[in-house]
């Protein structure tokens, strides 16, 4: 039996409420409001109904299929740098210092790439790959491989990926770190006198901890990455052709591009609600997983 | 007040309203404002349904929003956008079978 809670304090949020009114929900009402109309432009209108709707969820529509290949990418590129960066941070976080000035040193160095701004990152990677005057891109060529990001679509993906495991894989490492160091030491104490393998004690002491602070790290890099605009767009912008276009990047390609309000915002609208969709889901499985670790039942004595 | 009205038509005219959106946020909004109401004079106990995990009034009418859009937009992408009657009915169903059994 769980209890009813008193909701009344709930409207003390009503003065953030109105903040977030202002610079989230009016756009987004206006958002849906453009979605079902067409525009030249000057604030005239035109009811378009759910035409939108049915060329965008049409693949063989050119709006359809620009969309569900950009969708494609944007989640091609979202498992891609959470296969790496989870692993990796995991790692990282194990073979950090534990203490001293050694650990100290160590986390200003991981906290580093976090400080730098997204369009900085980009034009950083865009520099170092590039094959005339880039260190990476010079390097590469001069071994022999012919590297050119710009023309090819591999190379692409692979200096984005490369650029965001590089940006965020920190972050992973800290989150992680920050779950190996609550771990009691007496856990680690009892490992070694059953005398536990280090895969074993990190299967069945480390893992398990982990798993909540890991959870976070996913939903982080997850919602980040799959709404990446500013580096695909200072490094590739999108290209070679369009082989590196993720969802945000059509998205300002057609509404101010071509300024095509009404298919950017249809595009909108159920880019956000994949985006809420996966948010609650990752949120539910976070909440849920703390009732349970604080509300777990007694036994009966 | 004349005047006032012609102002705010013309400074809201980028928000491009039509009566058909309005009557859709108006009814969002006397949900929202109905459950809100409901929360405070009538407060309810988390419930452990079908998910095995307790949701409360809020999570319910969320999912349920969250699944009408998606049986419209699977409608459009599978049916075609001519008789949305049918996604409407079904996201009717949803909701029901939602507040029933999530």
């Amino acid at each position: 039996m769980i209890k009813s809670v008193d909701n009344r304090a709930w409207f003390l949020v009503l003065p953030v409420f109105a903040l977030v009114a202002f610079n989230a929900i009016v756009p987004l009402m206006t958002v849906v409001n453009y979605s079902f109309q067409d525009s030249f432009g000057n604030n005239q209108f035109f009811w378009n109904g759910l035409g939108w709707y049915q060329e965008l969820l049409d693949p063989s529509s050119e709006l359809g299929g620009r969309f569900f290949a950009a969708l494609g990418r944007s989640a091609a590129f979202s498992l891609g740098i959470l296969a790496i960066e989870v692993p990796l941070g995991i790692l990282v976080a194990l073979c950090m210092p534990r203490d001293g000035a050694q650990l100290a040193i160590g986390l200003v160095i991981m906290a580093l790439p976090l400080l730098v701004p997204w369009n900085v990152v980009g034009t950083i990677w865009l520099l170092y790959t590039r094959p005339d005057i880039g260190l990476f891109g010079w390097l590469i060529n001069a071994v022999g491989i012919d590297f050119n990001a710009t023309k090819n679509a591999a190379q692409a993906w692979f200096v984005l990926i490369a650029m965001d495991v590089w940006h965020w894989t920190s972050l992973v490492a800290l989150l992680c770190f920050a779950g190996l160091k609550s771990i009691p030491d007496a856990y680690y104490q009892a490992a070694r006198i059953d005398g536990a393998s280090r895969l074993a004690i990190f299967r069945y002491i480390e893992l398990p901890k982990l798993g909540r602070v890991l959870m976070i790290g996913v939903l982080l890099r997850f919602m980040d990455s799959f709404m990446i605009y500013t580096e695909p767009f200072v490094v590739t912008g999108g290209g070679p052709g369009n082989s590196t276009t993720v969802l945000s990047i059509d998205l300002v390609k057609i509404a101010l591009g071509q300024f095509d309000l009404g298919k950017a915002a249809a595009m909108s609208i159920v880019y956000t609600l994949i985006v809420l969709t996966v948010c609650w889901v990752f949120y539910t499985v976070l909440v849920t997983r703390d009732s349970q670790t604080v509300e777990r039942p007694e036994v009966p004595s | 007040m004349e005047g006032f009205l012609a102002h705010l038509a013309e400074s809201t005219a980028w928000m491009a309203w039509t009566w058909q959106t309005g009557l859709f946020f108006v009814a969002l909004a006397m949900t929202l404002t109905l459950m809100i109401g409901l929360a405070a004079a009538r407060p309810e106990a988390p419930r452990v349904g079908v998910l095995h995990f307790p949701t409360t009034r809020g999570d319910r009418l969320f999912l349920s929003l969250l699944g009408a859009a998606f049986i419209h937009l699977g409608w459009i992408a599978l049916v075609g956008g001519d008789d949305l009657a049918w996604a409407s009915g079904l996201s009717v169903v949803w909701a029901v079978a939602v507040f029933r059994w999530v």
